[in-house]
């Protein structure tokens, strides 16, 4: 049976039970979430982090929740009060929405009944996925402008900027998932990977997703929408108490929701590496969940790995790299992706196939020497020499030099 | 059953946020509700069976199409609230018969969709997948029209482009120009920021010029209002050998 046909066949308990787990897990996702960030960029930065709460300073981000829970709820008196409120509520809820066509684990048997950790299975569950993500920007957005000052409304416009950008380029990633896989529904992406992962198939899709996730969930290098340096905090600048507390869980929630989109959509979902699928019917299929969690937190230390070795990126960069160059490349490679499944589908030759690839690789490459020359001539214009400042300067070591 | 209780909860949300979006006075207000009333329809069209439409409803109107909106109300005003004045001449009659237009337009097109056929049934529709059978048509039937609308589009995008466009004369100056520039434009204040005041480790009071590297006061490091009131010391008093060495600091 289909991951579809068993959904299908759940009692309404049922789906109230994997609502609340699926709920249960984010929470719990979130307090080691950050609790693994601190520690990890900690490691990084040579010192050792939070280690005071808990054993290991595990319990410390659930002190912090309890701080920011017990902490003055403020509402700045410029602010658009009702607009003020949802904002976070619009974040924190959607959030939670993408996880529902993600599927968690193989066939298994919950309190009895055969299922499978997935909430609905949908002929469109990665556009469901996107379609969330989309309406969760207004969380951000609204944020921004509700709270009545500068730097919110900067970040939040910022922020709806890149979010919209990247999401351009995400959506162009997946295309080429689709085209693979014949579906749009997660679990018949999952099932179309058995033989060979698309991370490996399909890898400047992977790229391009790895790359866009990060600017789509406003993470360090592309977290601009609250670069403290500029914008004190952003779009959250004004917000405090629980409300600051839900875009928090918002942030880290939609992490682990873009690693767990990539993990179903690009690592095989929750089926094993290859080599161990003698695994996943250990614990009566339950193994497949650690296989898909082992999977995410390799996708969380990639965030948390870029945080800590990748400075911000300047804002008008950002949206160069986002439009210039995401979006015209994996365009180019939905061209690449359809005419090659075409042309197999079609039973061409081995040979026509290499003539294809030749040509692909001719065009990169041509492409790459005229941008190399580009740039390199850019480079040789000789800079305007100016006459010397008036105001006074050091002598240089070098005699002669105008140079300042 | 489920059909027409989610119909009997969104439906009237849906005509309520309809009805707030022409009532409320604040433009993001009006622009939320209307995004909120496309969400309401989205859940419609999925509740119909047209899982797709509904998805992409949300993907395209709510998330790219209402956040541009937004997008450039914000832009505008944080908290202005609409003019009513028309800045347009003839706005409301053009705006009017536009209406009408298009209200007619959408009964003609309802009407040839629905009036004397037959409905195939959802079953038949979505008999090899509902966006199957939505690619279908659209790539074979109604592959013309399609690919017409899409060149509509195209041009609109591009008209709206070529009308913000402007060529440029003069290359536009990188981070590094700019930087060079404020250099070597001669003044102290747009290199690196006027100096502050206080000759460094000798005498840091905000009535004293601090000195440039080749030991002349700087003027600009002493505050216009000081300056003007001609609260101004002679740096130079405070130089080196300007200090009698011999007499023991305090303790």
């Amino acid at each position: 049976m289909s991951n579809a046909e068993l959904i299908a066949t759940d009692p309404g308990w049922i789906i109230l039970v994997k609502g609340l787990l699926v709920f249960a897990t984010c929470v719990v996702l979130t307090l080691l979430a950050i609790w693994a960030e601190r520690r990890i960029v900690a490691r990084m930065q040579e010192r050792p982090g939070p280690n005071r709460v808990g054993p290991l300073g595990l319990l410390q981000s659930l002190s912090d929740g309890v701080k920011l829970a017990l902490k003055e709820d403020l509402i700045p008196a410029a602010a658009d009060k009702v607009i003020f409120i949802i904002a976070p509520i619009i974040s924190a809820t959607t959030c939670f929405m993408a996880f529902a066509v993600i599927p968690v684990t193989g066939p298994v048997t919950l309190f009895g009944h055969e299922t499978v950790m997935q909430m609905t299975d949908i002929p469109v569950g990665v556009l469901y996925v996107l379609a969330v993500a989309s309406v969760g920007v207004y969380g951000i957005v609204l944020a921004g402008w509700s709270s009545g000052s500068t730097y919110p409304l900067l970040g939040g416009l910022r922020s709806s900027a890149q979010v919209i950008s990247y999401e351009v380029a995400m959506g162009l990633s997946l295309v080429s998932v689709f085209i693979y896989s014949g579906s749009m529904s997660t679990s018949d992406i999952v099932a179309a990977q058995g033989k060979w992962w698309y991370a490996v198939v399909l890898f400047p899709s992977f790229v391009i997703y790895a790359i866009s996730m990060v600017g789509e969930t406003n993470r360090a290098p592309f977290d601009l929408a609250e670069a403290e340096g500029e914008l004190v905090g952003g779009f959250h600048t004004e917000y405090s108490s629980l409300k600051f507390a839900l875009f928090f869980l918002a942030e880290y929630v939609n992490i682990v929701g873009v690693s767990a989109l990539a993990t179903t959509l690009f690592l095989g979902g929750y089926h094993a590496p290859p080599g161990l699928g003698f695994t996943e019917s250990w614990l009566g299929g339950w193994f497949t969940a650690i296989w898909f969690f082992v999977k995410v937190a390799a996708f969380f230390f990639l965030f948390v790995w870029l945080r800590g070795t990748l400075p911000r990126m300047r804002y008008d960069q950002f949206m160069q790299f986002g439009w210039k160059v995401l979006i015209p490349v994996s365009l180019f490679w939905i061209l690449v992706v359809a005419t090659l499944r075409l042309l197999s589908q079609q039973g061409t030759s081995r040979t026509g196939l290499l003539i294809f690839s030749g040509i692909v690789v001719a065009i990169v490459m041509f492409a790459n020497v005229a941008f190399d020359n580009a740039k390199q001539k850019k480079k040789n214009t000789p800079r305007p020499t100016l006459s010397k400042p008036d105001f006074a300067v050091p002598e240089l070591p070098s005699k002669g030099s105008d140079r300042v | 059953m489920p059909e027409s209780v989610l119909f009997w909860i969104m439906g009237p949300l849906a005509v309520i946020a309809a009805l707030g979006m022409l009532l409320v006075k604040k433009a993001v207000h009006s622009a939320l509700l209307l995004a909120w009333v496309m969400i309401t329809l989205a859940f419609f069209y999925i509740a119909q069976g047209a899982l797709f439409l509904g998805i992409v409803q949300v993907v395209v109107y709510t998330g790219a199409v209402m956040m541009l909106f937004l997008f450039i109300l914000m832009l505008v005003g944080v908290d202005a609230s609409d003019s009513l004045t028309e800045t347009i001449r003839g706005l409301r009659p053009i705006a009017i018969t536009a209406a009408i237009g298009f209200g007619g337009l959408m009964v003609s097109l309802i009407g040839r969709a629905t009036l004397g056929r037959e409905s195939v049934g959802l079953e038949e529709a979505n008999a090899a997948g509902n966006v199957q059978g939505l690619a279908y048509l659209l790539f074979s039937t109604y592959v013309f029209p399609f690919e017409v609308v899409s060149a509509l589009l195209i041009t609109a995008a591009i008209g709206a482009m070529v009308l913000a466009h402007h060529q440029r004369e003069v290359p536009r100056s990188t981070q590094r120009d700019l930087s060079e520039q404020r250099f070597r434009s001669g003044s102290l204040a747009t290199a690196a920021g006027l100096p502050g005041p206080g000759v460094f480790a000798r005498h840091n009071a905000v009535d004293v010029p601090a000195l440039l590297p080749d030991g002349t006061p700087a003027p600009a490091s002493i505050s216009e209002t000081l300056r003007s009131r001609g609260d101004m010391r002679d740096s130079a008093q405070y130089q080196l050998d300007q200090i009698k060495t011999e007499v023991p600091e305090e303790k």
